[in-house]
């Protein structure tokens, strides 16, 4: 029984054991954050390395924990998103007085995501949820004398225990319905009446607003701005990926026997995003919400795949997420290492940028046509095979609409391009000095934009963990 | 011949460039990858036919497979025949006349140069792959570089035409890439490989949807009227090189996947839309001469022109006779060149007299007399003069819709031809008012055609007038593959 407590939950486990490390440094020891931003990230390095060994599949605690070989790699995802995240934001880390409480806090948040990949019933779900949600709204108040990122604290907050509300009541009304929590008993119980629906469609809300899809957006915008760049980059990329995946199993597996009522659900949400994400896009002057509503518009595109129903879907939407992680880090990367050394913000500012900073530019360059679908990227595979598994269907309608959509986002992306590479300007940005850490994270972050894409094994590999 | 060294040649020159340290390597390094590919293109076109002649009568020769994404049936699958042959060796041309054309870049020339091999990268892929989901990751690779080499090296209003034209060739892609899906859902077989598709017989239903998609977005390419707006303005402000390529290659991306792909694998769609395609290119044919007549700035004359002779490709096609499709991909490689060749004169004149406005130059055949008699010889290949390229082609597409022989095919023929009379006045007009006349003051001490510029003219007009005087080894080399692609036209006639 130990034993397999242990395996099977070697990945949280970890978590803890680095939480807690963390923890008795910050009280016991007084080391500088120049010596423990390097010990952080080699542990983080540890925990990437350990997500992908031993992995086991199996239940704990009567099924309220299950793990197998797709949550594993699953949960690698995450890790190798934190480990970027502690590589790319070096600087503001080592400047940040409470540079401890801000790991454990952010570990704490995946430590919840984990669970919550894991999960076998509601009632583990939500305690999952809700531990990865309270970190982050502390986390965006991490700017202490900021009064946006307090305000985005606070919306952050609020909305989120809206939304916890709205589940918890989807939960209790599938409990009324159903009689169970379990995951592996709810689909044999459901038979589409309204009260299931009722339940499917509060739960589903709830994920909506994690995912800030439209219409339950609008909180997204704000606290991307006001937050840390390092905390926006958590909520966009590492947050979204862990409810895309936990949405996976949900409709995949829970709702199941309801697909046809979610599939045009999903469908109409879908096309709502992607158009509203992408005309708010298109006029942001300010780069983080440039990149929150992009973010918005690329969530719409993961929800084509999420509408197959089918090991096609899952292994798209993980694939995707993968490749979202590069290549959206590798954008706030830059958008952070600028903030923090000039504190400019805004895309005119960026204007000229590559007369200065010809690495960066690159950089950013590739992430921005990554989150396009530009070949030779691996964005391009990522969304194609999104919209290649939403086809399966035969739905034209759908899939002529997010083909549609990638022209439009393609604009608001060139519009960076346009400024960093054409645009002329007298007081470009200076040149930026990069961290040896954080330029180690921009090259991983490359590299995994290009190979991610063109080596297939990557895509073969996560197939067969969805079979 | 192993075809993927086609491929990782570019790969590796634009490796090479990223190392090298000053301009002039760059430049040295670019010129010896273009002549590589060049003399790879030949060794291709000799391989090919020895095996043809060696009595080799598989459609497709050096094939070969790679499973790349099984999850998805997706195939690193390439191979040649006639046609893609024939693309390739215009591509190798366009590419070394386009490196040797910008030896005066001093703009970033490392980039200049890495971004301009990389798009040869694109059309060689594309022109290879029998994949269709490769042809289009190949189709799709050269926007980055299209898109920057506009941008930041054009002139004029750059920014704002870079931004056309990417995001019009997305559209374009993107219709292509809704087609694709109904081809690969709407299959029999759920397979993307293009030779599979072709002996299965996609539903006539999915073909009546998919076929206008495909045929649309690989048109907007090649300037598929009423989506040829990009043109005029993508081609005037690129930088000369980028022009080149835009027009040389580019553009017959979007011909040879109308060809290659949405008539191939979906005759019966062909059947049915033949009419509009005739119509919507008669359209374009006739609308680009005279627009072209309108025109004072050079570039836009030879943008408006190239609307014109695209027009032609697309004609050839829509007639569905085996001869004016023969005709349409001899126009594709005869325009390449003549339109590349046309690009590189201007950029020359331009570079010494800092203006395209035809009626501000004159007499300029005093002194630059190469540059000239070089302008006169695109300009006459252009309107269709015996002896050189354009005339070959366009002769093929006329008599290959001749033979069509209701009132509607012959009277969108007649339409067409007329549009050479329009050509001839354009031509003549601008060429009369740049090199004759009185030498124009400030331009006495004007140079002639240095050696790297005069190679590049020598390259392209070697290859026109190859065309012009002896045809039949083009003809030869594609109408094989043509017939294939009749033949399948052929069974659904049959069929019905």
């Amino acid at each position: 029984m130990l034993n397999e407590f242990l395996i099977l939950m070697k990945s949280e486990l970890v978590l803890c054991c680095i939480i807690f490390l963390l923890l008795f440094i910050k009280v016991g020891t007084d080391m500088t954050n120049e010596r423990l931003v390097p010990l952080v990230q080699v542990l983080l390095l540890v925990n990437v390395v350990a997500s992908f060994i031993f992995n086991q599949e199996g239940t704990l605690f009567g099924g309220l924990f299950t793990t197998n070989a797709l949550m594993a790699f699953q949960k690698s995802i995450l890790s190798i998103g934190i480990y970027l995240i502690s590589l790319l934001f070096a600087d503001w880390l080592k400047k940040s007085e409470h540079m401890p409480e801000f790991f454990i806090l952010m570990l704490s948040a995946v430590l919840g995501m984990f669970f919550m990949i894991s999960s076998g019933s509601l009632l583990m779900f939500f305690l999952a949820l809700e531990l990865s949600t309270i970190p982050v709204a502390a986390m965006a108040n991490f700017d202490l004398e900021k009064k946006l990122s307090s305000e985005a604290a606070m919306k952050m907050i609020l909305s989120s225990a809206f939304s916890s509300g709205i589940l918890l009541f989807g939960i209790s009304l599938i409990y009324g319905a159903t009689g169970t929590i379990n995951f592996a008993e709810i689909p044999a119980l459901l038979d589409g009446s309204p009260l299931q629906i009722l339940a499917f469609v509060f739960l589903f809300t709830a994920f909506a607003f994690k995912l800030s899809i439209v219409p339950f957006h609008l909180w997204t915008a704000d606290v991307y701005e006001g937050s840390p760049v390092a905390v926006t980059s958590f909520l966009s990329v590492i947050s979204k990926g862990s409810i895309a995946f936990i949405l996976l199993t949900t409709l995949y597996k829970v709702f199941a026997p309801m697909q046809e009522i979610w599939y045009n659900m999903v469908m109409l949400l879908s096309v709502i995003t992607m158009i509203v994400g992408n005309l708010f896009a298109l006029r942001q002057q300010n780069i983080k919400r440039f990149l929150a509503f992009s973010s918005i518009a690329q969530v719409g595109f993961i929800l084509v795949g999420l509408s197959s129903n089918s090991p096609h879907g899952t292994a798209s939407v993980v694939y995707f997420i993968l490749i979202y992680i590069f290549s959206n880090l590798a954008a706030f990367g830059v958008a952070g290492a600028i903030s923090q050394q000039t504190g400019k913000e805004r895309i005119d500012d960026f204007k000229g940028l590559y007369q200065t900073n010809p690495f960066i530019s690159w950089v950013l360059a590739l992430a921005l046509f990554s989150l396009a679908g530009i070949p030779p990227t691996a964005g391009f595979f990522g969304k194609l095979f999104l919209i290649t598994a939403g086809a399966s269907k035969g739905n034209y309608f759908f899939i002529t609409v997010a083909a549609l959509n990638l022209i439009v986002s393609l604009y608001y992306y060139l519009r960076i391009i346009r400024a960093v590479f054409m645009d002329k300007n007298d007081q470009p940005i200076e040149k930026i000095i990069l961290l040896p850490a954080t330029k180690l994270g921009m090259l991983i972050c490359g590299a995994g934009i290009i190979l991610t894409g063109l080596l297939s094994w990557v895509y073969d590999y996560i197939t067969s963990l969805t079979m | 011949m192993n075809l993927p060294v086609l491929i990782l040649l570019p790969l590796l020159t634009a490796v090479v460039i990223l190392l090298m340290r000053n301009a002039t390597q760059v430049k040295w390094a670019a010129l010896a990858g273009a002549a590589a590919q060049f003399v790879l293109a030949f060794a291709l076109l000799f391989a090919f036919r020895s095996e043809r002649a060696a009595g080799n009568e598989a459609q497709m020769l050096f094939e070969l497979q790679y499973n790349w994404f099984p999850a998805w049936h997706i195939s690193f699958h390439l191979g040649v025949d006639g046609i893609s042959v024939a693309m390739i060796l215009l591509t190798s041309f366009v590419v070394i006349a386009g490196v040797l054309v910008s030896w005066n870049v001093e703009k970033m020339t490392k980039e200049f140069y890495f971004l301009l091999i990389l798009l040869s990268l694109g059309a060689y892929g594309f022109f290879m792959s029998l994949d269709l989901f490769i042809l289009f990751f190949f189709l799709e690779i050269a926007v980055i570089p299209k898109y920057l080499l506009i941008g930041i090296w054009g002139s004029g209003k750059k920014e704002y035409a870079a931004n056309k034209l990417a995001l019009m060739l997305m559209g374009g892609s993107a219709l292509v890439l809704v087609g694709l899906l109904g081809a690969y859902f709407g299959s029999p077989t759920k397979t993307f490989d293009l030779m599979t598709l072709s002996q299965l017989n996609i539903p006539v239903s999915v073909q009546h949807i998919c076929f206008p998609l495909l045929f649309v977005g690989f048109g907007v390419f090649t300037a598929l009227f009423p989506f040829h707006t990009w043109v005029p303005d993508g081609h005037s402000s690129a930088p000369t090189a980028g022009s080149m390529f835009l027009a040389g290659i580019s553009m017959k991306l979007g011909g040879y996947g109308c060809l290659r792909v949405a008539t191939y694998i979906m005759p019966d769609g062909a059947k049915e839309y033949a009419n509009i395609i005739i119509v919507l290119s008669a359209i374009a044919i006739l609308y680009g001469a005279f627009a072209t007549m309108m025109q004072k700035d050079l570039k836009y004359i030879n943008a408006y022109s190239s609307v014109s002779h695209c027009g032609f490709v697309l004609l050839g096609i829509g007639m569905l006779t085996k001869t004016a499709m023969t005709g349409a991909v001899m126009q594709m490689v005869s325009h390449g060149l003549m339109t590349a060749l046309f690009f590189a004169v201007i950029g020359m004149i331009y570079e010494r007299t800092h203006t395209r406005q035809v009626n501000e130059m004159g007499g300029l055949l005093k002194v630059m007399p190469f540059i000239t008699t070089v302008l006169f010889i695109v300009g006459l290949c252009s309107l269709g003069l015996p002896g050189l390229s354009g005339f070959v082609a366009e002769m093929t597409v006329f008599m290959g819709s001749w033979q069509n022989t209701d009132a509607f095919h012959r009277i969108a023929t007649i339409a067409a031809c007329m549009s050479i009379v329009v050509t001839a006045v354009y031509i003549l007009r601008a060429i009369g008012q740049t090199a004759m006349g009185p030498l124009k003051a400030g331009y006495e001490n004007l140079t002639d055609a240095t050696w790297n510029e005069k190679a590049a003219a020598i390259i392209l007009i070697a290859g026109i007038v190859a065309i012009g005087v002896a045809p039949f080894w083009l003809n030869d080399l594609v109408s094989p593959a043509t017939e294939i692609i009749m033949k399948k036209l052929a069974a659904v006639t049959a069929g019905m």
